[in-house]
């Protein structure tokens, strides 16, 4: 792989200087204004940072910051106009077409952290949300001690499973984890009383309760099992140019106040298509964010 | 392509704390392994039986096995585990369907039975197949000899089938072993499992799917010399798929 982007580069030198005293554009931007067209990777049931709604057409929190990007970049490359490709990913397939350059930008819920950050880069972050879980109201587990010998369910290969693991030991709790192919399968868990409890992303946990056939019969901890944890538009790693562009017009979205209403859209309103509302307002931490920016994957960082 | 290969990732801790990835991944086989045994040692067993009912003189006994092949081969395996083990416990009862969700190590369970099933219907195909590959004097002839219809297939005709039938068994019982990646849906945390845990913690999914796919080579690998080993063992000379 190093030989491909060794030649990669030679290529990009030789062009480079081809069109000498032209911008020097590498990597993404450069691609982007060669094709014309930038790629934005979305999730497909990820409510509400981008799904489907009922014409199949991707929205989102996340959408609708990632086509403020494109705007930027836009604005950046100085293109009369800028074709946006919209490329459904999981969390499968998210690595290998940002790795070989189907998408650009990946919009979605993805949980920016160091052990990531060695294979990809993120921008500001647009989120933040700490491991909590759902239980069934009539259960009434309302601490973390109460899940003492009970079955616990959370989605394989989440952060979310490994704080309940470590917090499994530290506790002393001996709950009998269950791992899940993914959130929909945990929540059905708990639905059906195979599980007590589901542990996961707060927001993730909202929006499954928002749109379960009651509602009302479950409730969301208070304790949580970890730190609020940064959500992040992925990029393609070692693209410093792209990067600066992304994260200017980031930075510039949430400092001047458009974030916190784009927020608030999604967050606090009702939404398509089932028009659900999440009922979730800013929380102080990610309103500092939103006034100092940041990239980084410490939770410690966000207070 | 810009991917940051890492193959020494195999050796870093897993944040599970159960040692490194790789362990993480042998963690899988190991589940795999049994999930597959026990799997086929059900296939074998329920299709042995089916295979033969439906080659039995015996309306009832035909038709039996008729709809019971048709039944679990006519419908994908991720849905049958998944009725399984959502749909089947909301049926029953409400105490034996409470009782069978808080069974330990429900999804093994249910995967290794459920895939178990599923193959035996192709196995009671192939058995099927097998006995009435058979010239139908042998059936005549043991009938001559005075043995019942169960001797005659104790002494003449399952011993012939089998033998037949061993080649294409192998590969029933190869399917078997790849059909288990299935049981993630139900989260049996198997070789595919680990494989799509390591990726999602470590982003490296290349090398994940890398080591998962050579891990299934090796096993399948294993099973396909040791089933050689047992056609040459049994094999008879003279006799169809002797030498």
């Amino acid at each position: 792989m190093k030989h491909f982007r060794s030649i990669g580069l030679a290529l990009a030198a030789t062009f480079a200087v081809g069109q000498a005293g032209a911008e020097e554009l590498t990597g993404t931007l450069k691609n982007i204004k060669d094709t014309g067209a930038i790629t934005l990777g979305f999730r497909d049931s990820s409510i509400p940072f981008s799904y489907l709604d009922d014409n199949q057409k991707p929205i989102g929190y996340a959408m609708d910051i990632c086509y403020k990007i494109v705007d930027a970049v836009k604005k950046e490359l100085k293109l009369d106009k800028l074709e946006v490709k919209l490329n459904p990913v999981t969390s499968a397939t998210r690595i290998p077409l940002m790795a070989n350059g189907t998408i650009d930008l990946e919009c979605g819920s993805t949980t920016n952290n160091a052990e990531r950050q060695k294979q990809v880069a993120f921008t500001n972050t647009h989120y933040l949300t700490a491991s909590r879980y759902v239980f069934k109201k009539s259960s009434g587990l309302k601490a973390i001690d109460d899940l003492k010998g009970k079955s616990v369910v959370s989605t394989a290969g989440t952060t979310n499973i490994k704080q309940l693991t470590e917090a499994n030991v530290a506790k002393s709790l001996g709950a009998n984890i269950i791992p899940a192919k993914d959130h929909a399968e945990a929540f059905l868990m708990v639905e059906t009383d195979r599980a007590v409890a589901f542990v996961m992303d707060d927001i993730l946990l909202a929006s499954l309760v928002a749109g379960s056939k009651s509602p009302d019969d479950y409730v969301i901890s208070k304790d949580a099992f970890s730190k609020p944890e940064p959500y992040g538009i992925m990029l393609r790693k070692d693209d410093a140019a792209f990067k600066k562009v992304v994260d200017a017009a980031t930075a510039a979205l949430y400092t001047s106040g458009e974030g916190q209403k784009i927020y608030d859209k999604w967050f606090t309103q009702k939404i398509p298509p089932k028009g659900l509302n999440l009922n979730t307002p800013i929380s102080a931490e990610l309103k500092n964010e939103f006034a100092k920016p940041t990239d980084s994957p410490n939770p410690d960082d966000y207070k | 392509m810009n991917y940051n290969w890492n193959w020494g990732i195999f050796f870093q801790p897993n944040p599970m704390g159960t040692g490194t990835y790789l362990d993480m991944l042998l963690s899988g086989l190991v589940l795999t392994l049994k999930t597959g045994a026990l799997a086929w040692i059900i296939a074998l067993i329920t299709g042995s039986i089916v295979g033969v009912m439906r080659t039995l003189p015996s309306k009832g006994a035909y038709w039996f096995g008729f709809a019971y092949v048709e039944f679990f081969r006519n419908m994908p395996l991720l849905v049958q585990l998944f009725l399984w083990f959502f749909v089947l416990p909301e049926v029953l009862p409400r105490s034996a369907g409470l009782w069978l969700k808080q069974l330990p190590n429900a999804p093994f369970w249910t995967a290794a039975i459920g895939i178990g099933f599923f193959m035996s219907a192709r196995v009671a195909v192939q058995l099927h197949a097998g006995i009435g590959s058979l010239p139908r004097g042998q059936k005549m002839a043991a009938t001559a000899l005075g043995l019942t219809t169960l001797q005659a297939y104790r002494y003449i005709l399952l011993p012939m089938a089998f033998r037949i039938i061993l080649p294409p068994l192998t590969s029933e019982f190869l399917n078997t072993i790849k059909n288990t990646a299935v049981a993630i849906t139900i989260g049996l945390l198997e070789l595919t499992g680990q494989a799509r845990s390591m990726q999602e913690f470590s982003f490296q999914v290349f090398e994940a799917f890398t080591a998962a796919t050579i891990l299934y080579l090796l096993v399948n690998a294993v099973v396909v010399t040791a089933m050689r080993f047992l056609e040459r063992w049994i094999a008879i000379p003279g006799y169809i798929t002797g030498k």
